[in-house]
């Protein structure tokens, strides 16, 4: 049961949706909830189409109210449902912190309760959002046990993470990149297929040094391997695609082949996936390491709103391109 | 209706049941804070004390089928349940055989099979789920009912308006509860709300709300039963404020030296077990040989349920790192 395509290249909304479609014709105990997802078909329209093919209660339009719809998909998952819910940005994810942490994340462990369920959460920046509509929350989430945590880069992984993500007996997180929206497009194959959790991904092979990455950045550091290759480093793109429960293996592997790692992501530098990255590979890969390890992160600021403050805080290509001429030369 | 004419239109038989869980909460309750006071529970313990016809009533009133989300006054609903007096005292002993083996401790407790949904310490946060269990028992057509439960404190927190918000917009098959028992921990209503009643809440969801005589088993039992049946037919969710005492401390270490001695003395008058008793006498269904027996049986079925979790095994610590996750197996439909 797949999305007729034949052939044509869909973007990474277009997977994501597709993915959603899917799911909800293979397994009516898939629905969705959200604000403004039905009629007007969600903010960055996902969910186009959905109330009209699946009815208004299975394409649930909510009250203003995260805690709450968030705290209902975990009563509708207990009950045998598969709820799929949408923060309209990431950002909002704050209000229904507490759902997320304190019921969802502990409820399998406290009393062995499966809460499977989807959370929905378009982050990042460089869409000239601000403060409030760019954020990348799952530095929280990476230190709350019980939850997993996915963020796919390509229109592939998007759709199988997704589907995996929704087949999944856990609470997962699922953080859709909403710069590569549209903006990055593949053909997709015809039949049924996941992504399974848990699993990283080396998207370009190299020898010299290592980028451990996911969301919007794999596609930076895929730019700076190409211009790095000029130069004759091969730079190897890890795209770790799960953040919990992360793909530790594929990291050592990688740094095990080219001995430099930079750590690559767009959430803020201290505490981040980053940071714990580099922590594993100093216990577990230290006799494998000739140079420092390099985190290249945005500032601990907020997500600033003006176009040279937004540019200055995120990360560019430039930066992986230095980082790497100063490993290679260790 | 005057309290005897009330009881009236409740089968003997019910009401006898719903007596024995009084008794049987009663009895649990203060055995686990003797264990307490001899150092044997090393957490904390929260009672129902003064307040049991609440749970014991709402939960009398579901059909087996239906959920419960409780709070931690609500140990007659979980022993209504099925959940049993050694599973309790197990768990507040922090031993495997308890309903989270170990995991978490008193009354943060839940199992699905016998429908009861575990309490979290974050008050209030267990009314969205339940609105959630409610949505899925609309979307799947079932008729089946969700009862929820949770303090005068709890419905100052954001979670309990978006849930009754949600609940009434969508017509949700929910019950909600509020043991209004005039103090969240050491914080006396007045400073907890500017409405006079905690049911005026509801009226800003456009809920039907109504104030129940907390500590008349009948009455909480008679305005459960027709909510429920509300619930059920469709005709969306009911707010009940059940008006109590609590007659203790926050927890067993707390002195509530707070709360006036005169406020206690009068609602002592009111208990709700002396009161079942008066009215069960009056009806003719019972005597004090029927009091006296119903003690003897649940001071066994306690002590009974104490011994067994005394002897049952304390989890090993290396148990701590199983469960963070779910596995496929268990979601097999």
């Amino acid at each position: 049961m797949t999305t007729a395509t034949a052939g044509r290249e869909v973007t990474y909304l277009e997977a994501i949706s597709q993915a959603l479609d899917e799911e909800m014709t293979r397994d009516e105990r898939v629905f969705l909830m959200g604000e403004d997802i039905g009629p007007y078909g969600g903010a960055f329209r996902i969910t186009e189409g959905f109330q009209k093919k699946y009815g208004e209660w299975r394409v649930l339009d909510t009250p203003l109210s995260e805690s709450g719809f968030v705290g209902a998909a975990i009563g509708a998952a207990m009950m045998g449902m598969r709820p799929v819910v949408e923060m309209q940005f990431a950002d909002f994810i704050s209000c229904a912190f507490d759902q997320i942490t304190e019921v969802a994340a502990k409820n399998h462990y406290r009393w062995g309760a499966p809460v499977p369920m989807v959370i929905r959460a378009p982050f990042g920046g460089g869409v000239h959002g601000g403060p409030f509509h760019s954020e990348c929350p799952e530095g929280w989430f990476f230190h709350s046990p019980g939850l997993k945590l996915v963020a796919p880069s390509t229109p592939y992984d998007a759709k199988g993470l997704l589907k995996a993500a929704i087949r999944d007996p856990n609470p997962v997180i699922y953080f859709e990149h909403k710069f590569l929206y549209r903006r990055i497009k593949a053909v997709l194959p015809d039949e049924d297929f996941i992504v399974p959790i848990g699993k990283a991904d080396v998207k370009r092979a190299g020898v010299d040094v290592s980028v451990i990455t996911y969301g919007a950045m794999v596609h930076l550091a895929l730019e700076a391997a190409e211009l790095l290759a000029r130069d004759g480093i091969a730079l190897e793109v890890v795209d770790l695609r799960t953040l919990i429960p992360l793909d530790k293996e594929a990291i050592y592997q990688s740094v095990r082949k080219t001995g430099k790692v930079i750590t690559l992501h767009e959430d803020y530098k201290t505490g981040g996936i980053g940071a714990e990255v580099a922590a594993l590979l100093a216990e577990e890969c230290f006799d494998s390491l000739d140079g420092p390890i390099m985190r290249i992160a945005a500032p601990d600021t907020p997500v600033p709103f003006s176009t040279p403050l937004e540019e200055f805080f995120l990360p560019k290509v430039g930066d992986i391109v230095a980082a790497a001429k100063k490993l290679a030369a260790y | 209706m005057d309290v005897l004419e009330t009881w009236k239109t409740v089968k003997r038989a019910d009401l006898l049941q719903m007596y024995y869980y009084l008794r049987l909460t009663r009895t649990l309750e203060d055995r686990i804070i003797a264990l307490y006071r001899q150092g044997r529970i090393v957490g904390g313990v929260y009672t129902s004390n003064g307040m049991e016809a609440i749970s014991v009533g709402y939960a009398s009133a579901l059909e087996r089928d239906d959920i419960i989300a409780p709070f931690h006054r609500d140990m007659g609903a979980f022993l209504v349940r099925g959940i049993t007096p050694g599973e309790v005292v197990a768990q507040y002993l922090g031993k495997r055989t308890g309903p989270t083996k170990g995991k978490d401790g008193n009354v943060h407790m839940g199992d699905l099979k016998r429908g009861v949904i575990g309490f979290v310490s974050h008050l209030a946060d267990n009314l969205p789920v339940a609105t959630g269990v409610a949505l899925a028992f609309r979307l799947r057509g079932e008729s089946r009912v969700v009862v929820t439960n949770t303090g005068d404190g709890g419905t100052s927190r954001g979670d309990f308006h978006e849930a009754m918000n949600f609940a009434a917009v969508r017509k949700l098959p929910v019950v909600f509860f509020c043991n209004n028992n005039q103090y969240a921990y050491s914080t006396p209503l007045g400073l907890q709300m500017a409405v006079k009643d905690v049911v005026d809440r509801a009226k800003a969801y456009g809920m039907p709300g109504e104030i129940v005589e907390g500590n008349d088993l009948a009455a909480v039992y008679l305005a459960a039963r027709r909510a429920i049946r509300k619930a059920r037919a469709g005709e969306g969710p009911t707010f009940i404020e059940c008006k109590t005492m609590r007659m203790h401390g926050h927890s067993e270490h707390d002195s509530a030296k707070y709360v006036p001695r005169e406020l206690l003395e009068e609602w002592k008058k009111k208990e709700p077990i002396l009161k079942a008793e008066q009215m069960l006498k009056q009806l003719g269904y019972a005597d004090e040989n029927t009091f006296r027996e119903v003690g003897e049986r649940v001071t066994k079925e306690v002590e009974a349920g104490v011994e067994f979790a005394e002897k049952s095994p304390l989890p090993e610590g290396p148990e701590t790192l199983n469960g963070v996750f779910a596995t496929d197996e268990e979601i097999k439909p």
